[in-house]
């Protein structure tokens, strides 16, 4: 769908060669730190910015061609971009009034609509009266309304607190699945394109990083900057050796098999928090320096000789260490993800 | 996000803060405008006579005169038409001007704005003699349009309705275009971008999409442009002169030239009870129809 897209500003490239295919149905999120280059896509995708070169097609058709205003897509904007002199339901109707639907069957599919997202109660109530929740689902409602074939999302969960947040999370994706609506949602919060997407494009400075289901970019990420960026992760330095046609990557002593097509040479592993153990023997050595108390898991630090790491341990009434007790970290071969050595950026 | 101290005040301190900050503002208010109000409204009871100047006695007598005499009908008639004609073209230029302004980019943007703002700049006296310049039977705008063919003899601008409304009209345009310049600048250019992805076009988003959400600052433009117009002096009196009354122009007559202070007075208070009942009434009118949507 995306091919080789581009957009520079005078130099600086902000979407570097961006190619995306979305499947049908499928729910894609772009995911990055801001400046990544992943509202501008978006913006070219809706037709609000025009870029600099390659190519979009929906369906076969060449989107480019098409002026943003019969695209008919369906966007959810992070201001949500209500129309604050109409009501719920006029928002929710503007879109099908554009597509010259006949009275009776708009009607139809406003109250349809805003069933769907629970808000039938306040179809008459203008925007400035309702909370930052309710005006989402509106926002919501009227780009579902008109049917888009895409469903284009810009952070629109970002204005809303934490626990309205998973709960709109949770309804995002059942009223996604139930429509089956192609949709791709921009996000800079790697919880909730995790909890949202079939996959996940990573973006860093215009670049994709990579794609994948979530878990897999979780548990393989394909670059220091992906294990960085989804989740905490532990990096260490580490030496990768060809050893009679396979590879081994080792921390000074400690050596295990890997499965990479890197070049031997420096190299950096990637270890989850809550994959490394305590080992009694043979372990990377190192002292425990805090332990954090999260209700359902501690968060200890251990200082080694790689640096300080990271370890999250299940609050499941295991005896854990005491700060300033020396200990020996373990991981298994397949937890941990060999990478090209460190560069200076990540 | 204080601390504690201020809501340990005694509510009494508290209560009175608001007033006493406002104290100064109010006082200067009171000194320069409400008393020079009462007293013009204390002198339009008096009487006057020609022979014994002004009497000093308190009655209605002159506000019965006014309103029992067709002539004053007619002047204040044509201050509120003019006022109201200056109104509507004021809008009908201010806003769109407004709008071509705020999609401008720097330093057009910036050199247009002050071109629009400077009338403002200048002397209300020196423009509008400009416009006398310009309205006369051998000034420009009859010269141009007597070589554009569109007119065989000069028009008559000066003394004349027309003349008041165009120069009244140039005066106060500005007002317009700040007021509705302010509330595009408060629109969140992503409702915009709503529209259009629904699929409007660009005319649709301008007047279902734009336009109502800038309304209340055309209608508090032209408020201000409504009041200052129905209230205007020395526009109407150099370019409608004395043969052609407004309700200001007359006061200012009577006080000057008849030496009948009390009538004077009396149509002056008038024009201002005129002027604020009209002002207020659109205002509760536009703060009832907008106060769901807007607050």
């Amino acid at each position: 769908m995306l091919d080789g897209l581009t957009k520079s500003y005078g130099g600086i490239v902000a979407v570097d060669h961006l190619s995306l295919t979305v499947g049908e149905g499928e729910f894609v999120s772009l995911l990055g730190p801001s400046g990544c280059g992943k509202t501008t896509t978006l913006q070219m995708i809706a037709g609000f910015l025009e870029p600099s070169g390659g190519r979009i097609s929906l369906d076969g058709a060449d989107l480019l061609a098409v002026p943003p205003n019969k695209r008919g897509l369906g966007i959810v904007f992070q201001s949500y971009a209500l129309f604050p002199h109409m009501t719920a339901a006029e928002n929710v109707a503007f879109g099908l009034e554009m597509r010259r639907m006949p009275r009776a069957d708009r009607d139809a599919r406003v109250a349809e609509v805003l069933a769907l997202v629970g808000l039938t109660a306040l179809a008459d109530r203008f925007p400035n009266r309702m909370s930052g929740g309710q005006q989402q689902r509106v926002a919501l409602a009227r780009a579902l309304a008109i049917r888009p074939k895409v469903l284009l999302l810009d952070e629109p969960l970002s204005n809303l607190d934490a626990k309205l947040r998973e709960e709109m999370q949770i309804e995002l994706r059942q009223i996604q699945q139930r429509l089956g609506t192609t949709t791709i949602l921009v996000t800079h919060d790697q919880a909730e394109a995790m909890a949202l997407s079939d996959r996940v494009v990573i973006m860093n400075k215009g670049r994709v990083e990579q794609i994948a289901a979530p878990d897999v970019a979780y548990s393989e990420p394909a670059s220091p900057f992906v294990a960085n960026f989804l989740g905490k992760t532990n990096q260490f330095p580490a030496m990768l050796r060809a050893d009679g046609g396979r590879h081994v990557v080792a921390i000074g002593e400690l050596a295990w098999p890997a499965d990479t097509a890197l070049p031997p040479g420096p190299a950096t592993i990637s270890v989850r928090p809550e994959r490394i153990g305590f080992t009694a023997a043979g372990g990377l050595p190192g002292v425990l320096r805090n332990r954090v108390f999260q209700g359902n898991h501690w968060l200890l630090q251990v200082q080694t000789a790689s640096g300080l790491v990271t370890i999250i341990r299940q609050n499941n009434g295991e005896a854990l260490p005491a700060e300033g007790d020396r200990i020996a970290l373990s991981w298994r071969a397949e937890d941990m993800s060999v990478m090209a050595a460190r560069d200076t950026a990540a | 996000m204080t601390t504690g101290e201020s809501t340990r005040r005694p509510a009494e301190s508290l209560r009175l803060t608001p007033y006493l900050l406002s104290g100064p503002a109010l006082a200067v208010l009171a000194a320069l405008l409400v008393v020079p109000l009462i007293a013009t409204f204390l002198l339009s009871l008096h009487s006057f006579d020609l022979y014994k100047g002004i009497e000093n006695v308190y009655n209605f007598r002159n506000y019965a005169d006014i309103f029992s005499d067709p002539y004053f009908y007619r002047i204040y008639g044509r201050t509120f038409r003019i006022a109201l004609i200056v109104t509507a073209l004021a809008v009908l230029l201010g806003t769109p001007e407004a709008y071509i302004l705020n999609r401008m980019r720097d330093p057009w943007r910036r050199i247009c704005l002050l071109l629009v703002l400077g009338p403002l700049f200048i002397s209300i006296v020196s423009r509008t003699l400009g416009w006398a310049l310009l309205f006369g039977s051998t000034g420009l705008v009859n010269q141009g349009l007597m070589a554009a063919g569109l007119i065989e003899s000069p028009l008559q601008f000066m003394y004349s309705e027309t003349g008041v409304v165009i120069a009244l009209t140039h005066v106060l345009v500005p007002f317009v275009v700040i007021s509705v310049w302010a509330s595009l600048r408060r629109l969140d250019p992503q409702v915009e971008h709503a529209a259009v992805s629904l699929g409007a076009g660009q005319s649709t988003v301008l007047f279902r999409i734009v336009l109502p959400q800038v309304m209340p600052g055309i209608l508090s433009g032209a408020i201000i442009v409504f009041a200052l117009a129905a209230s205007a002096f020395a526009t109407p009196a150099i370019i409608g002169g004395r043969r052609l009354q407004v309700a200001a122009t007359l006061a200012y007559d009577e006080f000057l030239n008849t030496l009948n202070w009390p009538l004077g007075a009396a149509i002056a208070v008038l024009l201002v009870i005129a002027n604020v009942v009209i002002v207020a009434g659109c205002n509760r009118l536009i703060e009832r129809r907008y106060a769901q949507v807007f607050q």
